[in-house]
């Protein structure tokens, strides 16, 4: 049976093992990286950051000290009847003991910050129902330092496929050097503002090595990749042949009169994670199996 | 070149520094971010001295994560923020302080890059998100002041041992590794659009 218990140390190790350990579609990029750079900065800067993840699993340490906030997504059986949510947020408190995580969470005026990563609507927890029978829990823990790049433009129609990507080339310099690039860029287009913010985010939880069902939209995201790489931002903006890691698209039919676009910016330590609790109260971690 | 550096650091040590540069540095290093800059301008301006001694000193653009060991703090994880968010409070830090190195990753503004010309202080790049990679050069955490701002936000005092690479991003010349990037980056513009067929 899923109790709240077993939710509540599912979300420990989930944490756990989505702040130690990164998903592999994104540390083979870059691997690749580190392949195609020639010069000694940009190298010498992958290089560092691969070492780093590498220790950073061996020992269970938290491989950047920016944890996040914590978002959950969850998706939830038809017939569940526990509070998945306060399991959640124990979890996270708990989780920030133990891990550690980095008490992040504050209040956004007075600064105040309780220490335990839980607060008003934070943890925030996404939900769907679906038809399977087991839960299904994911989490990002993404740094400030890229989130604070994100933006959202309400284009006009009439600004179209030019507009959408002139707006994402103009994000990505703008962020320039911050974000500790290079960095994974979900983008959202249509829905209206709040769905196309939400859908740049969600583009994140795609892994970089799948492209976007649609032919049209794949084919936009990797003419991007390509283009954004020639700027020369490079590794921690210090230059080189790699920018982006990745441009992830999800889109959503929106009104006429609109053409909301979103970027969500995600530093090149895209740390996400998944566990799925089954009814026999077995654990799978399909984002940290083997 | 490669320097290996031991806090207090001098003017002329620092004035050697172009960059491009690698440095290791051993010795004393302060955290504070946005928090640390805010709180010790403000207390500056009633003529109050911060609780550490930047002057000469290394200030890290880093909140950690902390744990407790029994009555002391070890360190976890202790990787950079992005040093952009402290423009406008830094060049007025510099002048007041007159720390000798400021650790960070992304670069800073103009006003601090001539700030740093005028008081003889670098600003060295740390690989942004490497953080258990950072955390290996610290070698004991000393101590902790404005802790009631959180952990993150607080003074850590750190003493490192050889603590690096670090890289030249900002020398005391009025040079920038970043600027430099920007400039090539303005030029790969054309480029990019042409790719996209938008130009």
């Amino acid at each position: 049976m899923i109790s709240e218990k077993l939710i509540k140390d599912a979300t420990i190790e989930l944490l756990r093992k989505t702040v130690t350990r990164m998903p592999a579609d994104v540390v083979n990029e870059l691997k690749s990286a580190l392949k195609n750079e020639t010069d000694d900065v940009p190298r010498m800067q992958l290089k560092a950051i691969l070492d780093n993840l590498e220790l950073a699993e061996k020992t269970t340490t938290p491989l950047c000290q920016d944890t996040g906030v914590t978002i959950f997504y969850v998706n939830l059986p038809r017939c569940l009847n526990v509070d998945v949510e306060k399991a959640i947020v124990e979890g996270v408190r708990t989780a920030t003991k133990e891990v550690p995580l980095r008490p992040n969470a504050v209040h956004p005026l007075t600064r105040k910050n309780p220490g335990d990563n839980v607060g008003r609507k934070m943890p925030y927890v996404n939900f769907k129902v679906w038809d399977k029978d087991y839960l299904e829990i994911t989490v990002m823990t993404k740094g400030a330092g890229s989130e604070n790049m994100s933006q959202l433009a309400m284009l006009t129609p009439s600004q179209g496929v030019k507009g959408v990507k002139e707006f994402i080339l103009n994000v990505v310099l703008k962020a320039g050097s911050n974000p500790c690039p290079p960095t994974i860029l979900g983008v959202g287009i249509g829905g209206s503002s709040d769905i196309a913010m939400k859908l740049s985010k969600e583009a994140l939880l795609r892994p970089i090595d799948k492209p976007n069902e649609d032919p049209e939209i794949a084919a936009m995201e990797k003419d991007l990749k390509e283009a954004l790489n020639m700027l020369g931002i490079g590794v921690m903006g210090l230059g080189g042949k790699t920018t982006v890691l990745g441009v992830n698209i999800e889109y959503a039919f929106c009104h006429t009169a609109s053409l909301p676009v979103a970027v969500n910016v995600q530093c090149w330590a895209a740390r996400r994670g998944t566990v799925q609790i089954f009814p026999d109260e077995r654990m799978k971690f399909p984002t940290h199996e083997g | 070149m490669q320097f290996r550096l031991k806090t207090p650091i001098s003017e002329e040590d620092i004035r050697k520094l172009n960059v491009g540069d690698i440095v290791y540095l051993d010795g004393m290093v302060y955290t504070g971010r946005d928090e640390v800059h805010i709180h010790a301008l403000e207390k500056a301006e009633h003529g109050e001295k911060p609780p550490v001694d930047f002057n000469r000193s290394v200030l890290y653009h880093c909140g950690p994560i902390m744990k407790k060991v029994g009555e002391n703090w070890a360190m976890v994880a202790a990787g950079p923020t992005t040093s952009s968010r402290m423009n406008s409070l830094e060049p007025k830090f510099i002048e007041k302080f007159h720390p000798a190195a400021i650790i960070g990753k992304g670069g800073m503004s103009q006003p601090t890059i001539d700030a740093m010309a005028k008081h003889a202080a670098v600003y060295l790049a740390i690989t942004g998100g490497a953080a258990v990679l950072a955390a290996k050069g610290v070698k004991k955490v000393h101590g902790v002041y404005w802790f009631e701002l959180g952990m993150p936000e607080a003074i850590w005092v750190l003493e490192t041992e050889n603590f690096g690479p670090l890289i030249v991003g900002i020398d005391s010349h009025g040079k920038s590794l970043f600027a430099d990037v920007d400039a090539k980056v303005k030029k790969n513009v054309d480029m990019a659009k042409k790719r996209l067929n938008i130009a």
